[in-house]
């Protein structure tokens, strides 16, 4: 697996990294809880068929904290739009998942012309008291793997563990990126990650794909009936089996196939 | 130096297997175990005992803030205050304090700080924690990563209330207030004392240098857990360019009187284990919402000994189960006899160079009877030996100016 080439663009003036392979018709997405560390199989996968653009929201890995430049939810969204615009995006299909569900929904309800397509993967932005949104940031260390994936010893391997060959110094790095990472979600999500999207849901009209880990502890899977009903145009569910939230991870093929169905191919 | 009677309120009737059957004291503790009728008894037991020390002469007493916590049943501790002020006569109210950022809008702390300034006549300190994460973060919703932008607004916009004498507007980041003009004004002026009660963050020691606030280390785990955080406070006033005026700093320590040793260990057995293992049994779930430490503490708890000693101490509180013997041992409670216990506070005091000394005489299930013992043993027999000391040789430019006692108004009955 070759790795992306990389780029930077300015959001508020500081740098966002850019990742991009493939060719085709480009393909945006944005990352969930964590960002991305590195190029993963599930976005190899997307890019076998599509040019993949893959910006990097403020606060998330290959940007800087410039999170705390934003505010409000007002503000995220034009950061959004901002990132979109400069990755080349605009007017595109764009793939979201779970945080990154969240800010692509939000940009497709405010402005319409942005996404042509859109995936939600599991995103964040409903909440109903009855099945309760977890609290990803009221967690013991030793619950978080197993919150995320139905895999999570290889998760925590993968994904919550620095490389073996780093100094210390750059494990110290490291865990501060993965923390900024969660705070930059917390930024927007905390405390119970509902911001109104709710009322929105109904402008967002182009075609729209739901995909959600049958085994979501975080966001349940049920919630995908419930963006369905709200979102304004036909929005189909796929479900896949054996995956949890952080369904990149568990069952990258999966979902790359889920994601390009979508786009009928 | 100053002593003070801090009381933190605590819940004193706990089940004996708390520890066992709940997560947590904090946060999501069962309201069921709460029961009003106690509480009443609770509440007016803590504020004899805090008019008691008052009384005998401590130079100040302290209430201070926490949310849904079963060690601390003062979500506003300016209630208590109020009432303090109106039933004790010079001690200074030393409120440790009111978390910014959790008022709404943050002029209310400005008001009711100066209302307690007014009504005491001159005698609050006003104490501006950033709060702990399960009382902010968790308890009362605030997002961590903007709580200490919030707090730094805050703490601008109540210093701008207290001192500017025009109708204001205030233009912030997270406060849009059109007409700002609170009413009344703090007594003392400019403002009343400022204390920042903190962890062992850097950023906080600097904003005090640089504010020339009282930094109080409100530690539960003693003098010798203390020492490398208060080492690094002075080490950074010193790299500041700042004196060693030890009332820059403030300290907390429990402590228990008896006529002897054996006295002492044998009365104050019960309520330390209480409150060292029931009050602190907090859910590691609770313990760092992301962006509540700066990237700067993250950095330095990982390559500086004294912020990774202070994060072992805050994190502590997440798992202490200590036994009585070790409780004693590493210092969390000072036990013995009054020239034991003198003794001892005098080396700490020199030690960690801390001038505004708070002492908690009451902690856990202590009952009043033994909580008036151990104040009246303290007040008559540890705290002459105390007086005096770094005054004379340094200014305490952090304690409140009251009125002359002539011209404060007499309190009915």
């Amino acid at each position: 697996m070759s790795g992306p080439s990389e780029r930077s663009v300015r959001v508020n003036s500081e740098p966002c990294r850019v990742w991009e392979k493939g060719t085709g018709e480009p393909l945006g997405f944005l990352a969930g809880l964590g960002g991305l560390v590195e190029w993963t199989p599930f976005l190899d996968s997307l890019a076998q068929t599509r040019r993949v653009i893959v910006p990097s929201l403020p606060g998330f890995p290959g940007s800087g904290p410039s999170h705390r430049l934003i505010d409000t939810l007002p503000d995220w969204i034009a950061a959004t739009l901002d990132l979109l615009e400069a990755s080349g995006l605009d007017g595109c299909e764009l793939v979201g998942h779970s945080v990154g569900g969240m800010l692509a929904a939000e940009v497709a309800a405010f402005s319409r012309s942005t996404v042509k397509r859109l995936v939600l993967i599991a995103p964040f932005g409903l909440f109903d008291g009855a099945e309760p949104v977890a609290d990803v940031w009221a967690r013991r260390v030793t619950e978080i793997p197993e919150l995320y994936s139905t895999q999570p010893a290889e998760f925590a391997a993968a994904r919550l563990t620095p490389p073996k060959d780093l100094s210390p110094e750059a494990v110290v790095e490291w865990q501060i990126v993965q923390t900024r990472a969660s705070e930059a979600a917390a930024r927007l999500l905390w405390p119970m990650g509902e911001l109104g999207l709710a009322k929105r849901l109904h402008r967002i009209t182009c075609p729209t794909l739901l995909v959600w880990g049958a085994e979501d502890r975080i966001v349940p899977a049920s919630y995908a009936k419930r963006f369905a009903s709200l979102i304004g145009g036909a929005a189909e569910i796929r479900t896949v089996a054996g995956a949890g939230h952080a369904l990149d991870f568990d069952a990258p093929e999966a979902l790359s196939k889920c994601v390009h169905g979508a786009q009928g191919r | 130096m100053k002593l003070s009677w801090f009381h933190l309120m605590p819940y004193t009737d706990l089940p004996d297997d708390f520890k066992e059957r709940h997560p947590s004291v904090w946060v999501d503790i069962d309201s069921r175990l709460f029961d009003p009728a106690k509480a009443h008894h609770m509440y007016n037991d803590f504020m004899d005992e805090l008019e008691f020390a008052a009384e005998l002469g401590f130079d100040g007493i302290c209430v201070n803030e926490h949310h849904s916590n079963g060690y601390g049943m003062m979500p506003s501790p300016n209630l208590i205050a109020a009432s303090l002020a109106r039933r004790t006569r010079d001690a200074a109210l030393v409120v440790m304090g009111n978390s910014l950022a959790l008022y709404n809008p943050p002029v209310r702390v400005a008001e009711e700080f100066a209302m307690l300034d007014c009504i005491s006549g001159g005698r609050l300190v006003a104490g501006f924690p950033v709060g702990t994460p399960m009382d902010t973060c968790y308890a009362y919703g605030q997002n961590p990563s903007q709580l200490r932008e919030r707090y730094h607004e805050a703490h601008d916009l109540v210093l701008r209330c207290w001192t500017e004498p025009d109708t204001f507007v205030w233009n912030g980041r997270f406060n849009k207030l059109r007409y700002v003009n609170p009413w009344p004004r703090p007594l003392q002026k400019p403002h009343p004392p400022i204390w920042i009660p903190g962890g062992g963050s850097i950023e906080t020691w600097q904003w005090c240098a640089q504010m020339d606030y009282v930094y109080a280390y409100l530690s539960y785990f003693g003098y010798k857990a203390g020492q490398a955080t208060m080492d690094g406070f002075w080490h950074e006033m010193e790299r500041l360019g700042k004196d060693r005026n030890p009332f820059r700093a403030g300290f907390l320590q429990f402590v228990g009187v008896a006529e002897t040793r054996a006295e002492a260990l044998d009365l104050y057995r019960e309520s330390a284990e209480y409150f060292f293992n029931r009050c602190l049994h907090v859910d590691a779930r609770w313990a760092g919402p992301p962006g509540y430490a700066s990237e700067a503490t993250l950095r330095a708890r990982v390559s500086s000994q004294v912020a990774q000693a202070a994060g072992r101490a805050s994190a502590g509180a997440a798992f202490g189960a200590p036994s009585f013997e070790e409780i004693v041992d590493q210092g969390y409670v000072v036990i013995g006899s009054p020239d034991e216990v003198a003794e001892k506070l005098r080396e700490v005091a020199v030690s960690l160079n801390v001038g505004q000394l708070m002492l908690l005489l009451q902690y856990g299930n202590m009952k009043k009877e033994l909580c008036f013992y151990n104040t009246e043993l303290f007040a008559k027999r540890v705290m002459p030996q105390l007086r005096g000391l770094f005054e004379g040789e340094w200014e305490n430019r952090w304690w409140p100016k009251p009125l002359p006692r002539d011209e404060r108004a007499l309190v009915r009955g």
